[in-house]
């Protein structure tokens, strides 16, 4: 078609015709109207539009998945070294040059849970048996996550690690922190009838019923909560491997003392 | 230097004159989140810097064949692989860095700054100068991110980039007489501290209006 093509500069309206239109039909404005030359493609056609936005696309799509799997060895491997490291902290081990060697060194066994998430380990330390249980909860903008270490009672906690996704950083962020973790160190998750009850993280004042507690992080009341009630869920999930062992002293019958084990 | 005076302005104006932060007001969102302690400031600026030179870049690059009506789809695209492929190679080879970084990443995605180099620069502009612009805007964006968390940790936490600055005996706790301020820890008071920046720079550049 011998047609001109003439788009409007104010609103884009297009006109076909040999000569462009004194007045735009619909901004109303005169003379507002540009010759569009044809060169090469029409890049503002239907089809270049489409053509264009698949071809980005399958070259995104392919050049990310081939990133990802080129990578994914190399990422597998960085987040077990992390996991294990995490693991040295969580039993107060000084983090040498070499973790790897480390944790193998003291692994002795990784017990399988159902849910095929492998979240408990057997360690030794110095000789003694150590347990390490994976935790997974939600904090105030991610997920938060840690090992908690215990000792051969699988009561006393030995050690605790905690990471996090999002956590406020010099709020929520501090429960990686030495000065939070250290709380933990000592305390015991069970009450004096040997149920499971967990730590409580509470706010400085005020005390728990029934179980052990650590304060709070102030100005992270979520992320506290967040890990109180990550530690209470998963010990729960655990109670049935955490009573096996050692045997749940039966509902204590015989001394109904109200729990006065409330250290601090 | 053999720059010419356009090039100069077009990497150094984003810094003072045209900043992206205080003059513009753009980017304010992740001013607000990162700028509690001074390390996540530094390396949320320097990522957004590379990833707004690489994107203007490619976005420049091609800017002659994109279509007009889904040009905002496409820088999108651009950015969000850009992002997505930094993160996979920082997960690869970095880390400790890319956990330390893991939601600021992808917030630079949506970061306001991008989008508006890509439409407003590289769009209309040949590759060199768009990789100067956002180099330049990256940079107007990293110090205020930078001035802004130094404040925030200093007087909130008493501390730079981790380390003990006001001595911790100076602390009532132990029988001293100061006290960290709780607010600088708020998100609110980096908006304070973003405006008092804006305050100082339109009056000390009052003259070139």
């Amino acid at each position: 078609m011998a047609q001109k093509k003439f788009v409007c500069s104010v609103c884009g309206y297009v006109h076909y015709g040999d000569a462009a239109p004194a007045v735009c039909p619909q901004c109303m404005q005169s003379g507002v109207f540009v010759e569009e030359k044809k060169k090469g493609i029409d890049t503002n056609s239907n089809t270049y539009t489409f053509v264009y936005a698949t071809v980005v696309v399958i070259i995104v799509a392919v050049l990310l998945a081939l990133t990802n799997q080129a990578l994914k060895p190399k990422q597998e491997a960085n987040v077990k070294l992390d996991q294990q490291k995490q693991m040295l902290v969580a039993l107060n081990q000084e983090l040498g040059a070499d973790p790897a060697a480390q944790y193998e060194a003291l692994v002795r066994d990784t017990i399988d849970r159902e849910n095929a998430k492998p979240g408990l380990f057997r360690f030794e330390v110095d000789g003694q048996t150590k347990y390490v249980l994976r935790l997974h909860g939600a904090g105030l903008w991610g997920g938060i996550g840690g090992y908690l270490a215990l000792n051969e009672d699988k009561n006393t906690i030995f050690g605790i690690n905690f990471n996090h996704e999002s956590e406020t950083p010099g709020l929520g962020a501090l429960i990686v922190e030495q000065p939070f973790r250290s709380q933990f160190f000592g305390k015991h998750i069970r009450n004096a009838q040997g149920e499971i009850v967990s730590v409580a993280v509470l706010k400085a004042g005020t005390m728990a019923e029934g179980q052990e507690q650590v304060d709070a992080l102030s100005g992270a009341t979520i992320t506290s909560t967040g890990v109180s009630d990550m530690l209470k869920a998963n010990l729960a999930e655990y109670s049935e491997f955490l009573n096996v062992l050692i045997g749940n002293p039966a509902p204590a019958e015989e001394e109904i003392v109200e729990s006065d084990n409330k250290e601090d | 230097m053999a720059l010419s005076q356009k090039t100069k302005e077009t990497l150094l104006g984003p810094l003072n004159a045209n900043n992206p932060v205080v003059v513009q007001v753009l980017g304010i969102c992740s001013a607000l989140a990162v700028t509690v302690q001074l390390k996540p400031a530094l390396v949320m600026g320097i990522a957004v810097t590379i990833i707004v030179a690489m994107s203007n870049v490619i976005v420049s690059l091609i800017r002659n064949s994109i279509p007009m009506r889904i040009r905002i789809i496409i820088q999108l695209v651009v950015v969000a692989a850009l992002v997505t492929l930094v993160s996979e190679i920082l997960k690869a080879f970095a880390y400790d860095v890319a956990m330390q970084l893991s939601v600021y990443l992808g917030l630079i995605i949506t970061n306001c700054i991008l989008m508006g180099r890509l439409e407003a620069f590289a769009m209309t502009n040949k590759p060199w100068d768009s990789f100067l612009d956002g180099l330049g805007n990256g940079l107007g964006y990293a110090w205020i991110l930078v001035a802004v968390a130094f404040v925030r940790e200093l007087f909130g936490a008493g501390t730079l980039l981790g380390f003990r600055i006001i001595p911790e005996s100076w602390y009532v706790a132990n029988g001293g007489f100061y006290e960290n301020c709780g607010m600088m820890m708020m998100p609110a008071m980096a908006l304070i501290l973003v405006g008092c920046i804006i305050w100082a720079h339109r009056s000390i550049n009052k003259e070139e209006k």
